[in-house]
């Protein structure tokens, strides 16, 4: 097990001269990114770091070295880093600030598990440290296929990367973190063989998300809340991450994976531990993720008699989504023929608590729904009593509260309100808050906070060990009783709201909210 | 897109109701929005230069203000003339904000919270901001407003400047665009002593060189203003007139330290150019403006010498009126203790 030399900040003499900032510090770093030719790079992480450097929010001295197995050099290097942040940045660059940035870029090639690329990258980030008279924090950044990462963190170990001193040395892991829970475990062992549990940064970049980190501000920052959030008012909650868009080019990745491991394991259940957590002493990493650990403990796993009532998969089949005509899944270029890789699913989970008991959690993802939204409905009870005849409207219904994560991020509240006229008739209507209209702010993307975060030290925003078990726990009794189960699977139409089945999951009355 | 109603002769009530019809309008439209709801904001300028601050308005992007009261000064005018108009962005969810021009005469200045009170947004926060002067405009909308957006740079007689800063800083909330347009600096400033082998350096900071602009003295001497509040420096007379140099001594713990504000002829922006800090240790610290950022020179005290570019795109004079309107949201608490100390190092 290795030891942390970073400095408890407790000691250190406060810097007088941060009051009133708005940015905070970050120590001078080299960034290392692992699959520094890949898809995410290129689409997420250079041009994250790009708009970092443009604000003025990289640290005061920064290095980039790609690391990856194709054969480039440092101009080969910053020509693909120009072009991909060009492409994808969220705003047009600076071509000064682009070039000073890529001036700062240096590559190395090498194969994963081959001593001699880190021997090359050990002389490139000591060239930086000896060129500044700078000892640069370290971060090792993993975006490679997870088959690598076990690799990675070995050959770091071997070649002594995994410690520096007199500075900071952090691995970035990016998901999948595990095929199932044996090898989330298996891999865990690895990396905490080689690095302590402080300097390891699991990505979920949902959390990432203003919104998803909004959820802590509703909920802690308004008392409001605080009187209904448990089972005497709420009636059920409902997690959707629907998409409308297949899976495209990703047939090797996805078949292997499905959308439990793809969506569930990680970012919906994120979502359920925020909605779900008891309030945190401080918003502290560890704090916050101690009070989520908590919350995925007591989710309750099924059993595998219990997985046929509790969860369902899906494929889609042929239909029609934007107004083309799509394939099914099995249709869908390198999917095979006999593929049982759920492209839907859903759960009805329960969390065992005071809070919780007996409150159910309904989420469901899929691939080619009606429509791409991502969104928290939390559906209150009905009203014990009601005074007023319904006649001639829909009523009053049960308040929902629904906080949309994406595309459109908000906050709506249903209220029963009179419909105007001579009679006391009553319907739903929406009190809408969208966060554009009352933030000047843009958001950041969710790489440019968590790469920020990762390098000043902030693990807030990261899954840790234990969470990563407890998530992995609940979905791996899933997995095993689907694989024990054979094809084909239900289908829905590629563009529909999913398939009947999953009402099935539902309580009594309940229905899925329309996408 | 624009929507624009006009009317001659009318009160407030009338352009209310007439901001009110262009919204429901906008939402019976085929293209309807949201309204923002951020913050008001009342600019009083000059009518002649009206136009001018339109346009500096229009560059802030998204940084607008949910509604903006233009109150045009003219010396002849006895009635009020108003022009309304929404302005939506385009994207999944329109939103829009809503401007309202108000032709008024120089007599109404000392009331003129009573002309804008029924226009603004209630619940809001509110920023007023005279850039062509009318001080009496401004002292008579202080009680609606919850932020003063001012730029200490205007006034060409610093002591008055931050005279005239002190005395709205006691009243409301003060966002300074001078202040503003130094932030990176003062970022890079407290992020290169953040390093815990760096920090004690602070305490032996014995020379202090800021380049500024002809016109940004005040800037220059917020800065040193804003390090001396921070580090606890006991305040000394910077002595220099007109366009030259101000020298000085601040007294710090560890010893003196030596205060030159430098002008530099010829920067086409305003504020600062540069700034060096030395220690009693030898450490030398500059950042200059350069290409993609500040260019940063570090001399150290066995002689080695390191440079390098801080990253970081200007933003531009549209950006920081942008930043001065989001500012108004956000507190800042060094800005009043930095003028407390720029002032004290002042002639009285």
């Amino acid at each position: 097990m290795a030891t942390v030399e970073e400095k408890p900040r407790a000691v250190q003499q406060e810097n007088p001269l941060v009051e009133g900032l708005e940015r905070l510090p970050v120590h001078p770093t080299t960034l290392v990114i692992f699959g520094a030719t890949g898809d995410l790079a290129l689409r997420k992480l250079f041009p994250a770091l790009y708009n970092l450097a443009h604000e003025g929010s990289l640290p005061e001295r920064f290095n980039l070295i790609g690391f990856s197995r194709r054969d480039l050099g440092d101009d080969v290097f910053r020509k693909t880093l120009r072009e991909s942040i060009e492409r994808y940045s969220r705003r047009r660059p600076d071509p000064q600030v682009l070039d000073a940035l890529l001036r700062q870029a240096r590559y190395v090639s090498g194969s994963f598990d081959d001593p001699g690329g880190y021997e090359r990258l050990t002389a490139a980030a000591q060239a930086f440290d000896e060129e500044a008279g700078v000892r640069f924090n370290r971060v090792f950044y993993l975006s490679t296929a997870p088959e690598f990462f076990p690799v990675i963190v070995t050959a770091l170990g071997a070649a002594h990367l995994h410690l520096k001193k007199g500075a900071a040395v952090r691995v970035v892991i990016e998901k999948p973190f595990g095929y199932d829970l044996e090898s989330a475990r298996a891999l865990n062992r690895t990396v905490l063989g080689v690095f302590d549990e402080r300097q390891v940064y699991r990505i979920d970049h949902y959390l990432g998300k203003e919104t998803v980190q909004n959820l802590l501000a509703f909920r802690f920052a308004n008392a409001m809340f605080e009187p209904v959030w448990n089972r005497n008012y709420i009636d059920h909650v409902q997690i959707t991450a629907a998409e409308d868009i297949g899976i495209g080019t990703r047939a090797e990745y996805y078949d292997s994976s499905g959308a439990l491991r793809d969506l569930v394991q990680n970012h919906m259940l994120q979502l359920m531990t925020l909605l779900c957590m008891e309030p945190p002493a401080a918003f502290s990493a560890d704090k916050l993720r101690d009070e989520k650990v908590k919350v995925s403990q007591a989710i309750r796993a099924p059993t595998p008699d219990e997985v046929p009532r509790m969860a369902l998969r899906a494929q889609y089949g042929p239909g029609v989504s934007g107004g083309m005509v799509v394939p099914g899944y099995l249709d869908e270029d390198g999917v095979p023929d006999t593929s049982t890789t759920e492209t839907y699913a859903a759960l009805r989970l329960e969390v065992s608590n005071w809070r919780w008991a007996g409150v159910p959690f309904y989420l469901r993802t899929g691939k080619r729904l009606a429509r791409r939204v991502t969104e928290i409905a939390v559906i209150l009870k009905p009203v014990p009593h009601l005074a007023f005849q319904q006649g001639g409207s829909v009523g009053v219904q049960p308040n929902q509260l629904v906080l949309t994560v994406q595309p459109d991020e908000g906050v709506s509240l249903s209220l029963g309100a009179k419909i105007p006229g001579p009679r006391m008739r009553i319907r739903p209507v929406n009190m809408e808050f969208r966060y554009g209209t009352s933030f000047l702010s843009e958001s950041p993307e969710a790489y440019e906070r968590l790469i920020l975060d990762a390098m000043r030290g902030d693990a807030s925003l990261f899954t840790r060990e234990d969470e990563v078990r407890a998530s992995w726990e609940i979905c791996d009794p899933i997995l095993q009783a689907w694989s024990a189960m054979p094809g084909p699977l239900p289908t829905y139409p590629a563009g529909s709201a999913g398939p009947r089945e999953a009402d099935d999951l539902l309580d009594g009355s309940t229905t899925w909210r329309a996408l | 897109m624009a929507d624009v109603g006009s009317a001659e002769r009318t009160s407030a009530a009338q352009i209310e109701d007439g901001l009110r019809d262009l919204l429901q309008d906008g939402h019976a439209g085929e293209r309807p929005s949201a309204s923002a709801r951020v913050l008001n904001m009342v600019a009083v300028v000059d009518r002649e230069r009206r136009e001018e601050i339109e346009a500096r308005l229009a560059q802030v992007g998204r940084y607008h203000p949910s509604r903006t009261i233009i109150c045009a000064v003219g010396p002849e005018r006895t009635s009020l003339d108003a022009h309304a108009a929404i302005e939506g962005s385009s994207g999944a969810v329109g939103l829009s904000h809503e401007r309202v021009t108000i032709d008024v005469g120089a007599e109404y200045l000392s009331h003129l919270d009573m002309i804008v009170d029924p226009i603004l947004v209630s619940g809001l926060s509110t920023v007023v901001w005279a850039p062509h002067g009318h001080p009496e405009a401004v002292d008579s909308l202080l009680r609606l407003a919850t932020v003063v957006l001012v730029d200490s740079t205007e006034e060409p007689d610093i002591a008055k400047s931050l005279a005239r800063v002190g005395e709205l800083a006691a009243r409301a909330y003060v966002v300074d665009l001078a202040w503003l347009r130094s932030t990176p600096w003062r970022e890079r400033v407290a992020f290169t002593f953040d390093p815990a082998e760096w920090r004690p350096e602070l305490g032996h900071i014995s020379v202090v060189t800021v380049r500024h602009g002809v016109d940004s003295a005040v800037a220059a001497l917020l800065l040193v203003g804003w390090l001396a509040s921070r580090l606890g420096w006991e305040p000394g007379l910077l002595e220099g007139h007109g366009d030259g140099p101000r020298r000085g001594r601040l007294r710090a713990n560890a010893g003196d330290v030596a205060v030159t504000l430098e002008p530099v002829a010829g920067l086409d922006v305003p504020g600062l150019a540069g700034l060096t800090l030395q220690t009693q240790t030898g450490l030398s610290i500059s950042l200059d403006r350069a290409p993609g950022g500040l260019a940063a020179t570090r001399e150290t005290p066995d002689g080695h010498s390191f440079r390098w570019t801080v990253l970081g795109a200007s933003r531009g004079e549209g950006g920081i009126l942008g930043e001065g309107v989001r500012q108004a949201l956000l507190r800042d608490p060094t800005y009043r203790p930095a003028v407390a100390a720029a002032r004290a190092m002042l002639p009285s």
